[in-house]
């Protein structure tokens, strides 16, 4: 089966639970006579969505158009050539940097972020590749907490 | 009118705005040329920058400054390296690549920027014709017309997103709307499916979604399949940026056209500059006649000037209904509606009524936006075009850098970042099984406003009568379905032809 066929499925399967999630939704007192309530909408779109997937799961699978995109639309027949594991080191690192921001304080976390980044994607000239996360960490450090006015913890938790 | 105009005029020109002008025409140039990133990605990496200006007018500016050069600098990377950043611009690489590949790529460049300046500048004109009287009788509109416009709105933005798509953007509209129902509810502002999470109580954040949608999927692609951004790493000199006077009087009337027909098909939403500049091109290269008609493809000027005013026309267009009804025809208008809510400006008909500023300068940063294109970053050019250059290894954690502090310094709220991720993964594989995702951002944002429209009409008439008892409601509800049954009614039965035919032989 299709990969767009799955996520009909998967959403489908959102649309059930967020409806069931809409018609248990508990009511305040005084709403309980109104016209309008606040799961009438989640109501309405939860049968609307559910109804979308249903057509999509059962419509005919369309060729494959050669037209393609010009852009270069991904083709997932070919996902093998793609380079998936970067793709998820990538997001990985990603994750870590969230999570690590706040307590390594956003330099180190930043400057880690990028120099692993530019590592993951093969960039072997690690001194260079300090060089530039350096210095681009502490320009948008520099950038978003004087011109913008935003504060964004430089250091470590046990330095500041 | 003159009043709006000399009032757009005090605030664009100050000496702040237009530096914002031009800064964000060369970053939306610089960013946009890097193949794979549209305008999308490059408005969504910067909208925390606009909204932390603190001012509307500025913020618009900047953002519509970012636009034009995205567009513009797209179509720079389709004739250089035929590697069109933006699917606006594809049409731009039919007959501009050639001609680089024929020497003459300062001359393409020259013809792109020009056709894109007038473009650019008639839309503008017409724009400043068509929003007050569009606004005029927009002011009629009640909650339940707003209600009935946001259902057309967002039906036109299913129709148009291409054969065999229009299932999949309405599935994409309504879980935009169902995720805008995350936060608090309509009229009484109770949390509502927060699952417990305080983080979610503010719903999601707009910025983070766009992030999510378009720069992160972007970004991933990159990786996956580094050949789609691959140059032929040859770097010739740009050189001869003159066009002659027969060339451009060859190509002035198509421009004229153009300009119109792009404006037109831009003020419809949904269509945006995509479908101005193939239907441009398509158009132009059936008047041409005999021989022009044949170099259409290998580098015909009239090939390159078409799609190249008509993309431009519509941005411009584009902002039609955003100025005027508050409804965004694109995503990247999308984008910047969002923006401009953080803001707390609505846009809509009252707009030019409660701040007539901010419509106005963004009017006439509009006519400076386009000039600052022409004047400023085609000398640019050959300078800029270095940056394609840069290794993808150093630009990409950068880029993935950018939409992550993007998000952070929205809400310094490090949940946000995971919700980043989670979101940007989800529309990654959304686009790998070719899901529209405009429609689920535009429902996203027009998600709240609908639920309000809806909720005061139906207190209002105590039910749904209104629907039908309004003539304006029920023209525009039937419009609305119409735009989603014509298309698949003809499709229907010219597919049963075709097998008609088939069967017949």
């Amino acid at each position: 089966m299709a990969l767009d066929k799955w996520i009909a499925i998967a959403f489908l399967v959102i649309c059930i639970v967020y409806g069931y999630a809409a018609y248990n939704y508990p009511l305040l007192p005084f709403e309980r006579n109104m016209v309008f309530l606040p799961n009438t909408m989640p109501m309405v779109l939860s049968a609307l969505g559910a109804f979308f997937a249903l057509l999509i799961l059962l419509a005919p699978s369309p060729k494959a158009d050669a037209e393609g995109d010009a852009l270069g639309n991904i083709n997932l027949g070919k996902w093998r050539e793609y380079k998936v594991g970067q793709a998820l080191g990538l997001i990985a690192l990603m994750i870590a940097y969230a999570l690590a921001l706040r307590p390594v304080g956003f330099i180190a976390a930043t400057t880690l972020f990028l120099v692993g980044a530019g590592w993951t994607r093969g960039e072997r000239k690690l001194v260079i590749m300090i060089g530039v996360a350096l210095v681009g960490a502490l320009c948008i450090w520099y950038l978003v907490q004087e011109a913008l006015g935003i504060f964004l913890r430089p250091l470590p938790w046990f330095l500041s | 009118m003159l009043e709006g105009v000399l009032l757009g005029l005090e605030t664009a020109l100050s000496f702040k705005n237009l530096l914002l002008v031009v800064a964000g025409c060369l970053v939306g140039t610089l960013i946009g040329m890097l193949p794979g990133l549209g305008p999308m990605s490059i408005i969504a990496i910067m909208i925390p920058v606009a909204i932390t200006l603190g001012d509307p007018s500025a913020a618009l500016i900047l953002l519509a400054g970012v636009y034009y050069g995205a567009i513009f600098g797209g179509s720079t990377s389709s004739i250089l390296i035929n590697a069109p950043g933006v699917a606006g611009t594809v049409a731009t690489s039919f007959d501009g690549y050639p001609m680089a590949r024929q020497g003459k790529a300062g001359k393409a460049l020259t013809i792109a920027a020009v056709s894109s300046f007038t473009g650019g500048t008639v839309g503008a004109i017409l724009l400043m014709g068509f929003a007050p009287i569009l606004s005029s009788v927009a002011l009629l509109f009640h909650s339940a017309e707003y209600f009935a416009m946001m259902i057309v709105g967002l039906s036109a933005i299913a129709a148009f997103a291409g054969t065999g798509k229009v299932t999949k953007a309405l599935m994409m509209t309504v879980i935009g709307l169902i995720l805008a129902t995350v936060g608090e509810s309509a009229l009484f502002n109770a949390p509502r499916f927060t699952m417990g999470l305080t983080d979610l109580q503010s719903g999601f954040s707009f910025i983070t979604l766009a992030m999510a949608l378009f720069a992160l999927p972007e970004a991933l692609y990159l990786v996956l399949d580094p050949r789609r951004a691959e140059s032929d790493g040859k770097n010739e000199a740009i050189k001869d940026l003159r066009i002659t006077r027969a060339e451009a009087r060859a190509i002035a009337p198509v421009v004229a056209r153009q300009s119109v027909q792009g404006f037109l098909i831009g003020v419809m939403p949904g269509a945006g500059a995509t479908l101005a500049s193939f239907l441009g091109y398509a158009v132009e290269r059936n008047i041409a006649k005999g021989e022009e008609q044949e170099e259409f493809g290998k580098g015909s000027i009239k090939g390159l000037a078409a799609p190249e005013t008509a993309n431009n026309a519509a941005c411009t267009g584009s902002f039609v209904p955003l100025l005027t009804l508050g409804i965004p025809g694109s995503g990247t208008t999308a984008i910047l509606l969002g923006a401009l809510i953080a803001l707390n400006v609505n846009p809509g008909p009252r707009l030019m009524i409660d701040n007539p500023s901010v419509f106005w300068s963004v009017i006439i940063s509009m006519y400076i936006g386009n000039a600052v294109l022409l004047i400023l970053n085609l000398p640019l050019i050959p300078y800029i075009a270095r940056l394609l250059t840069v290794p993808r290894n150093y630009l990409i954690p950068f880029i993935l850098f950018f939409t992550m502090v993007g998000a952070y310094i929205g809400q310094n709220n490090a949940t946000e970042l995971l919700l980043l991720v989670g979101l940007g993964v989800c529309a990654t594989i959304l686009r790998f099984a070719d899901y529209p995702l405009p429609p689920l951002l535009i429902g996203f944002i027009l998600g709240g406003m609908m639920e309000n429209n809806f909720a005061r009409s139906v207190n209002l008439t105590d039910g749904i009568a209104f629907m039908y008892e309004r003539p304006m409601t029920l023209c525009l509800l039937i419009f609305g379905l119409l735009l989603i049954f014509v298309p698949a009614y003809r499709r229907r039965r010219a597919k049963a032809l075709q097998k008609g035919v088939a069967l017949g032989d």
